[in-house]
């Protein structure tokens, strides 16, 4: 109980406040802006309510490209990890470049990504994939290799293929371990996900705030940030109760 | 597939009878030989020229120093490493895949699998056979019966103690059917009280079910009560400075047999030997 109310709580005041001072233009007299370019708590709310079919629209445009997004990385993540516990030559070969590949600005690649693919989804679910890749990767191999060397031996003497050592012992001690980089990677998501329509899209939340600023919409740019935290915590919190019923053994 | 495990009771209930888990491997000659072996890590000695002849369904136990190459020497005899010299026969096989496909090891750690159920890491070995989860189950579920785990089949090993942990881990390596059991310190990390129970349950467990064992531990009084054959090794590089033959291996009354004048001086006798060898 405690572990909600106290945030809670916290986020209220901190919201009471901001309406307070909103409401009285203290924020806009001591930036010297016009009242209407910084909305009350009360004018966002009422924004998402008025804009709640764009805003939907535009948040499962936004969805869909942080899940596939997900998706490719996880297979990739997963796949190119057991890969690199299976041969040793491909993971002293090519880790140091997984490594080094989170050295290249998204930003850079972005722009580049529209060129090839357009306007349309595929450049977005590539760069969410290109972000989410590594937390993934990192974490499902530094779980492959967390297992017992004396449990690998075990297993040969009680008869255990290469596969079913996979299976039985390696996979499921593999997993606290990959749900830790699903977690990093569903943060990041929607971040990657805005970026990519910041470089080039005709819709999304990130286009949509975009859109917004040129105009000044503040109002439903605040209330698009409300959509896009809501996706994220949801996202975040289906992540934790779907470790919560596959690791049982913590 | 193999058919084995059973205990059987008749519809009275009054008599039980129990049958020995069978070793398809096994038929004659399950004894272990080794021929001047030796190993190194590099330029580590850590076994000397080394003979050991264990007679089949016998058990030998292998004391001496911490680090002297015990478990080094186990996991040799297992197939699990190659020695840099000499030969290992185990059942007249020197091959190391020969060797694995007849040894089931026991580690010293229990290493359960902590998302498997207590039955299904009991039943690992069968699994990996290729047996089915429901008969693999069925059949470690009558062992469980056998050693006192009843009612726990379901349980994970979190929730078990620390002597039911061994046990599982017992069954699971008895249950693979092999001819040669390898015990690395099985009861290392048990209380005192806790590891006198399952000295006295494991020597029972071998009336039934004898096994060519080899059993490593740094406990003296363990080795000569569960012991047909002692050997005691020296510090690193190991060599065998004696060996022993306690007067009761596997006695029932456990109590009476560890307390006899004349396994008092076998004690006696290999502890001075182990000083002697660890100098």
């Amino acid at each position: 109980m405690r572990r909600w109310l106290l945030p809670a709580g916290l986020l209220g005041l901190l919201i009471g406040l901001w309406q307070v001072a909103a409401s009285t233009g203290a924020i806009a007299d001591a930036f010297s802006l016009e009242s209407y370019l910084v909305p009350s708590p009360a004018e966002i709310a009422s924004s998402l309510w008025e804009n709640r079919d764009l805003l939907a629209d535009n948040a499962w445009v936004t969805l869909r490209e942080m899940l596939f997004g997900l998706l490719l990385a996880l297979v990739v993540g997963i796949g190119s990890a057991i890969l690199m516990q299976r041969w040793r030559v491909l993971r002293d070969a090519a880790y140091p470049l997984v490594v080094a590949s989170q050295t290249i600005p998204i930003l850079v690649i972005a722009p580049i990504l529209v060129v090839w693919f357009g306007y349309g989804i595929t450049p977005k679910i590539v760069i969410v994939a290109l972000i989410c890749f590594f937390p993934i990767t990192v974490n499902a191999l530094d779980g492959l290799r967390s297992v017992d060397p004396e449990a690998i031996k075990l297993m040969r003497s009680l008869d255990a293929s290469r596969w079913q050592r996979f299976w039985w012992v390696e996979a499921p001690a593999a997993l606290p371990s990959l749900f830790t980089g699903i977690k990093i990677a569903v943060v990041v998501a929607p971040i990657a996900a805005v970026f990519a329509e910041w470089a080039g899209s005709s819709a999304g939340l990130g286009h949509l705030i975009q859109s917004d600023g040129a105009n000044f919409q503040v109002a439903r740019q605040f209330a698009t940030v409300v959509v896009l935290s809501a996706m994220a915590l949801a996202l975040i919190g289906l992540t934790a109760l779907a470790e919560r019923r596959v690791v049982t053994w913590r | 597939m193999r058919q084995d495990t059973r205990m059987k009771s008749d519809l009275g209930g009054s008599q039980t009878v129990v049958e020995p888990i069978s070793s398809p491997l096994g038929a004659l000659g399950d004894g272990i030989s080794l021929q001047a072996v030796g190993h190194s890590y590099g330029d580590l000695r850590t076994i000397d020229s080394l003979d050991l002849q264990v007679e089949a369904h016998s058990v030998i136990g292998l004391v001496g120093p911490s680090g002297c190459g015990k478990s080094t020497l186990l996991e040799l005899i297992c197939g699990l490493r190659e020695p840099t010299q000499g030969t290992i026969e185990v059942a007249g096989r020197a091959a190391a895949e020969d060797r694995l496909a007849r040894c089931a090891f026991m580690p010293q750690r229990d290493l359960l699998l902590p998302w498997y159920s207590a039955i299904d890491n009991a039943a690992l070995a069968l699994r990996n056979q290729g047996m089915r989860r429901r008969p693999a189950r069925a059949a470690a579920a009558a062992l469980f019966d056998r050693f006192g785990l009843a009612g726990f089949e379901g349980a994970r090993p979190a929730e078990l103690s620390g002597g039911m942990r061994q046990r599982v881990a017992f069954l699971r390596t008895l249950i693979a059917g092999k001819p040669v059991l390898a015990l690395d310190e099985p009861f290392a990390a048990l209380d005192a009280i806790t590891r006198a129970e399952m000295q006295e349950w494991l020597a029972a467990a071998l009336r039934t079910d004898p096994r060519t064992v080899v059993l490593v531990t740094h406990d003296v009084e363990e080795a000569l009560y569960l012991c047909d054959r002692v050997a005691v090794l020296s510090a690193r590089p190991a060599r065998t400075v004696a060996e022993l033959s306690p007067p009761a291996p596997r006695a029932e009354d456990r109590d009476a047999a560890v307390t006899d004048p004349a396994f008092v001086a076998a004690r006696e006798a290999a502890l001075r030997a182990l000083r002697e060898g660890s100098r």
